[in-house]
């Protein structure tokens, strides 16, 4: 059963991509649809059966790579970990299968779409499901492959191809901090799977590395490693930058790719390795500064942008910062709930922004829509039940699990906990503003669109909402109903078992009464004043914007990232490569190598020709020129 | 001493060239000069393959060894594989028959010349990897690059001949070197036998020197920088089967010289030159990367890439760790089915579109499908993607080195982001975007020689991505017992 989960998405891609011609739209539609949805039912089981009977396996599929003392296999690895992923990413996956059918219902390329959604969620439970360090690489390289091809899906669009090859390359500058981690664990334990590794961290933790003359700790070194793979996936800062232009691809891509699963492998590879982690504590509070940089500059940014997808790409990657800095402050198993709770609400928010794109006929702007909310009330209604669980309204599912974020920031009661668990607040705050921002532009105040006529504006397909509905329904109780299993982590009946580890356990006071009222009382009050500023008096909004105008330059242009990157690495290795080729290759090593030689051997030829001219005159000359020499030559000595 | 297998795989091709030596090159005659040839060669995999499935894995000792007196005291013809050299001997009868099936219009003059030479050219590359003698080993070595020259002098493009005079220098210098320094082993040891070379231990002040003369030929023909810029020309210039050939056999004789007489004969040379090699392994890695960003003309991007790979081969090779050799071997297979394919698909366009330069494409994906999938595989496995044989060659490569020295294994892996770079950009401009060249509207997608060429290299690439164990079992006891040995004798040296 645990590798039917894993193949049935294989098998989807394989019939839709190969024989999506044979088998005709329609059908690859419902195939991959009904496979994928297959898999999500089994998942749901297997999560049932580990939260009641604590049923852990480990299926063993073939050997993959044997290489001396190196040996990798492919293998489907069940735990409370993995049971918690193998949900999420299958019934995201399936809901967004259902929602493409509709959302797709124009585009020419159905089957191939179909293709590469299942692709995806095959390489993601790879991903989640392995047991070794190699085959979870294979899956994340597998999940950044699909989403190049799904970024790059429209591939007529320039931008969308700059995109996809942008968040390939980006992503493998993280992998390179990933595979270099692999190496490393390796060269240190001769192992790569997680549970011979895991047995050796305690006792090796004080090893060093020479490397350029500093002298290193392994275990700290393996770990920021690893964590720079996991910030290219999720987008933390400075790798963050193909996040926003991925939104170039079909929304439902969006919805799957960018908010629910890939980008949460990077969450998902810190709380797996959490045994390594809790033993590096400089790692921990990196990825503690790290995420909690992350989630308030994000956050700063998706105050000021133009189109609905963007901003809640910049969301994603604020909220995936707080997951980080729940792993930083060693509260695994928080960043996890914060996982599973986002993935609903996130997916609810994005598919929700498709139905308003294909209400505008493909209008991003949110200053081009405003004032529908009447004519879409079902997409209306579910967006706002995603954003009041986004901003952690209270008793929605991103109170319980961001909130528990915030609080056990503050109980870790080191310097770096009160710093994220006070930007925590602040970015909770600055979450609520602008996801309200949204909610006002694009349904309330007046219509701005010139293009459409608000009577064109239509509703989505049944097939399109009945997803959105059933992710409303995960936005609005998984937080409550999930609470319990998330949060214990210690006692005979904890979900999690051993398959995340804590050093010492996590503290289990509770902090005073202010700080836990603080953050929803901010969040209510912010949608009185979202709507001040974007309904009622907009002109206010724009003052803002016009009297702090080098702030709102710098946050429009998303901090100036891309132009300092373009820069330093896009421009500089082109020119390089240039000098390299032009210069080094041509005039250097061809002008001294062959070509010098050959012309040079030329000019000499040429040069005895002239000798031989005929005339006896010269040869006499020169022979008597040599007879002097000689004599002169005998005479000295 | 049964059948002689060996044998019979080197000489089946040249008597392949001898039947169309004797048939009259003409138009009619084409599509039969072509059977003969494709038959030919197709037996001669078979064979092979049925040699594979004979060959012993458990032991690293030569196989199917025969042994003749050729010139009485000086030299005698010594062939046998082991697992070292098995896996290139039917690269190489995997990729001719590909090779002749995919000539069909592009040659149009002098078909059955242009086979002669490809067959014999197989002959010589097989002999390349059994000779265990080291004089045999240079015949076939140095033979193989006469038809190479031809192939490229007379069926070449319009710098034909500048670019055959260049390899013909390039490797000139190497070879003369090389043939002295097995001069002097004789001389040294009195026996060019490998198998006793091994055991006899050449005394450790003489190996410097040996080591030198070696590399320099081998190092022409991998290509390592500075000595490449031979390559990119000569790929340019020769027809597609050719560039086929070039990349995809040629460029693994030095490969495999480095394994088999760098390390094996050479140990205490190999370990003072080792900083040397590594050095100009992740040069390779990282400028020709560079460059073949910056490319305009697709075979030359994807030869500088063939440097490039090659870097991480070499880097494999003088890690002396299990990993990165057997990596080195996996990573020289792939490239060999890889760079075919590549080389193959930009065929498929030149006979079409008679052009190799990239801003001739673009957004051809919906008009050519079928090319559009395969190419995105060839692509993924240059690029290293896991799932692909690219992927367990390089990945085995950089933990091997990562083991030896964490600096160059830094350094390679940065190339790991750069090969990601330039190919897919490449991809991109040819495949995806606005149709804004008309002419390739009137583009035909793969007929069925080309799609089954095509399929035959995909299939293994993948096949292999998903469970190398066929190749990394054949290699494994010969790799553990090189470096055995190579220690043993770097502590008695």
């Amino acid at each position: 059963m645990e590798v039917l989960i894993v193949t049935l998405p294989l098998l989807a891609a394989i019939i839709s991509g190969f024989f999506g011609k044979y088998v005709g739209d329609r059908n690859s539609e419902i195939i991959t649809s009904l496979l994928v949805s297959i898999s999500a039912i089994l998942s749901i089981f297997i999560l049932y059966q580990v939260v009641i009977n604590q049923y852990g396996n480990n299926v063993l599929i073939s050997t993959w790579i044997n290489s001396g003392s190196l040996n990798v296999n492919w293998s489907v690895k069940i735990d409370a970990l993995s049971s918690i992923m193998l949900v999420v990413v299958t019934s995201i996956s399936s809901l967004v299968h259902i929602y493409s059918i509709g959302y797709m219902s124009h585009d020419p390329h159905k089957p191939r779409f179909m293709a590469y959604l299942s692709l995806f969620t095959f390489a993601m439970l790879m991903l989640v499901t392995s047991d070794n360090f190699i085959q979870l690489f294979f899956g994340w390289e597998g999940v950044g492959l699909c989403s190049y091809f799904l970024i790059g899906f429209w591939f007529k669009k320039e931008t969308a191809n700059a995109a996809a090859i942008k968040a390939f390359v980006v992503n493998r500058v993280g992998d390179f901090g990933f595979a270099l981690g692999i190496f490393l664990i390796f060269y240190l334990f001769d192992t790569v799977n997680y549970s011979e590794v895991f047995e050796q961290i305690s006792s090796s933790k004080d090893k060093e590395l020479i490397f350029l003359g500093l002298n290193l700790n392994a275990i700290d070194l393996i770990c920021l490693l690893l964590f720079i793979g996991a910030m290219g996936k999720s987008a933390q800062i400075f790798l963050h930058t193909w996040l926003p232009d991925a939104m170039e691809g079909p929304t439902p891509v969006s919805a799957l790719i960018h908010a629910a699963t890939m980008v949460t492998a990077g969450v998902f590879l810190v709380v797996r390795c959490s045994p390594i982690y809790e033993y590096s504590e400089l790692a921990l509070n990196v990825i503690t500064i790290v995420g909690m940089s992350t989630a308030f500059f994000a956050a700063t940014i998706a105050l000021v942008q133009t189109d609905i997808k963007k901003i809640i790409a910049y969301s994603t990657c604020s909220q995936l910062g707080y997951m980080f800095f729940a792993t930083g402050v060693g509260a695994y198993n928080i960043a996890m709930f914060h996982l599973f709770t986002h993935a609903f609400f996130k997916a609810l928010l994005f598919l929700g922004s498709g139905s308003v794109i294909h209400a505008f006929k493909d209008e991003q702007n949110i200053n081009k829509m405003g004032g529908v909310w009447k004519k879409l009330p079902y997409t209306y209604t579910l967006m706002v039940i995603g954003t009041l669980a986004l901003t952690g309204f209270p008793f929605l599912s991103g109170f319980y699990s961001k909130d528990a974020i915030i609080e056990f920031a503050y109980l870790k009661g080191n310097t770096t906990g009160y710093y994220a668990a006070g930007i925590g607040i602040i970015t909770a705050f600055l979450t609520s503003i602008y996801s309200w921002r949204l909610i006002f532009k694009t349904f309330h105040g007046s219509y701005n669109n010139q293009d459409i006529k608000i009577e064109d504006t239509h509703e989505s397909p049944l097939i399109m909402l009945i997803p959105l509905f059933l992710l409303s329904l995960g936005a609005i109780f998984a937080g409550f109903a999930f609470k319990e299993l998330f949060v214990v982590t210690i006692g005979p009946n904890s979900f999690w078992d051993d398959s995340i580890f804590f050093l010492k356990p996590l503290s289990s006071e509770h902090p005073p009464f202010w700080f836990l009222i603080l953050t929803p009382v901010l969040v209510i009050s912010s949608i009185p004043i979202a709507f001040y500023l974007f309904v009622k008096n907009k002109d206010l909004s724009k003052r803002i914007a016009s009297v702090n105008k080098p702030l709102y330059d710098f946050l429009i242009h998303k901090w100036y990232f891309d132009e300092i990157y373009d820069i330093i690495f896009v421009r500089s290795s082109k020119k390089l490569g240039l000098i390299l080729w032009k210069f080094f290759d041509i005039k250097l090593i061809d002008g001294f190598g062959p070509d010098g030689i050959s012309s040079f051997i030329k000019k000499c030829s040429l040069k005895a020709n002239k000798f031989q001219s005929g005339y006896i005159y010269q040869y006499a000359f020169i022979m008597l020129l040599g007879f002097s020499a000689l004599l002169t030559y005998l005479i000295i000595k | 001493m049964n059948f002689p297998i060996l044998s019979s795989l080197i000489l089946l091709p040249s008597i392949g060239a001898l039947f169309l030596f004797f048939t009259k090159s003409k138009k009619e005659n084409n599509s039969t000069i072509k059977y003969v040839a494709l038959f030919t060669s197709l037996v001669n995999f078979f064979l092979s393959i049925y040699l594979w499935i004979l060959f012993d894995e458990t032991t690293s000792s030569f196989q199917f060894v025969e042994d003749r007196i050729w010139i009485e005291g000086l030299i005698n013809y010594k062939i046998g594989v082991d697992g070292i050299s098995i896996l290139f001997i039917l690269l190489a009868t995997f990729i001719t028959p590909l090779c002749i099936i995919s000539i069909n219009n592009s040659i149009k003059n002098r078909l059955a010349e242009f086979l002669i030479a490809v067959l014999i050219m197989e002959s010589f590359m097989i002999g390349v990897f059994c000779s265990l003698d080291l004089l045999v080993f240079y015949l076939f070595f140095e033979a193989g690059l006469i038809p190479m020259f031809l192939i490229i002098g007379i069926w070449g493009g319009e710098r034909r001949v500048y670019s055959a005079f260049k390899f013909f220098l390039y490797t000139l210098l190497g070879s003369v070197l090389m043939l002295i320094a097995i001069i002097s082993i004789y001389w040294i040891t009195g026996t060019t036998d490998i198998t006793s070379l091994y055991e006899l231990r050449i005394d450790s002040k003489y190996q410097n020197l040996l080591w030198l003369a070696f590399f320099s030929s081998f190092a022409v023909k991998t290509p390592m920088w500075p000595v490449h810029t031979w390559l990119p020309d000569a790929h340019v210039e020769a027809p597609t089967a050719g560039s086929v050939l070039l990349a995809a056999i040629l460029l693994k004789m030095a490969g495999y010289g480095f394994i088999r007489f760098s390390l094996g004969l050479f140990p205490v040379a190999s370990e003072i030159f080792t900083p040397l090699v590594y050095t100009l392994s992740v040069i390779a890695i990282i400028f020709t990367s560079l460059i073949a960003l910056m490319q305009e003309d697709m075979k030359k991007l994807i030869a500088y890439s063939s440097v490039a790979h090659m870097g991480f081969v070499t880097l494999g090779i003088f890690t002396i760790q299990q990993q990165g050799l057997e990596g080195s071997i996996i990573q020289m297979i792939s490239h060999g089915l890889v760079s075919a394919a590549l080389f193959l698909s930009v065929g498929v366009v030149y006979d079409r579109m008679h052009s190799r330069l990239i801003n001739t494409y673009g957004g051809i994906v919906s008009i050519v499908p079928k090319y559009s999938v395969l190419l995105m595989i060839f692509v993924l496995a240059s690029l290293g993607l896991p799932g692909t044989s690219g992927f367990v060659g390089e990945f085995l490569i950089l933990m091997g080195a990562f083991k030896d020295n964490f600096l160059i294994a830094v350094i390679a892996s940065v190339g790991v982001i750069l090969g990601a770079a330039y190919i897919l950009w490449l991809y991109k401009r040819v495949v995806f975007g606005k149709l804004i060249n008309s002419d390739l509207k009137e583009m035909t997608d793969l007929n069925k020689s080309e799609l089954f060429i095509l399929s035959c290299l995909a299939i293994p690439i993948l096949f292999f991505g998903f469970y190398p164990d066929p190749l990394i079992n054949t290699i494994e006891v010969s790799i553990s017992d090189l470096i055995k040995m190579y220690n043993i004798n770097l502590i008695k040296n």
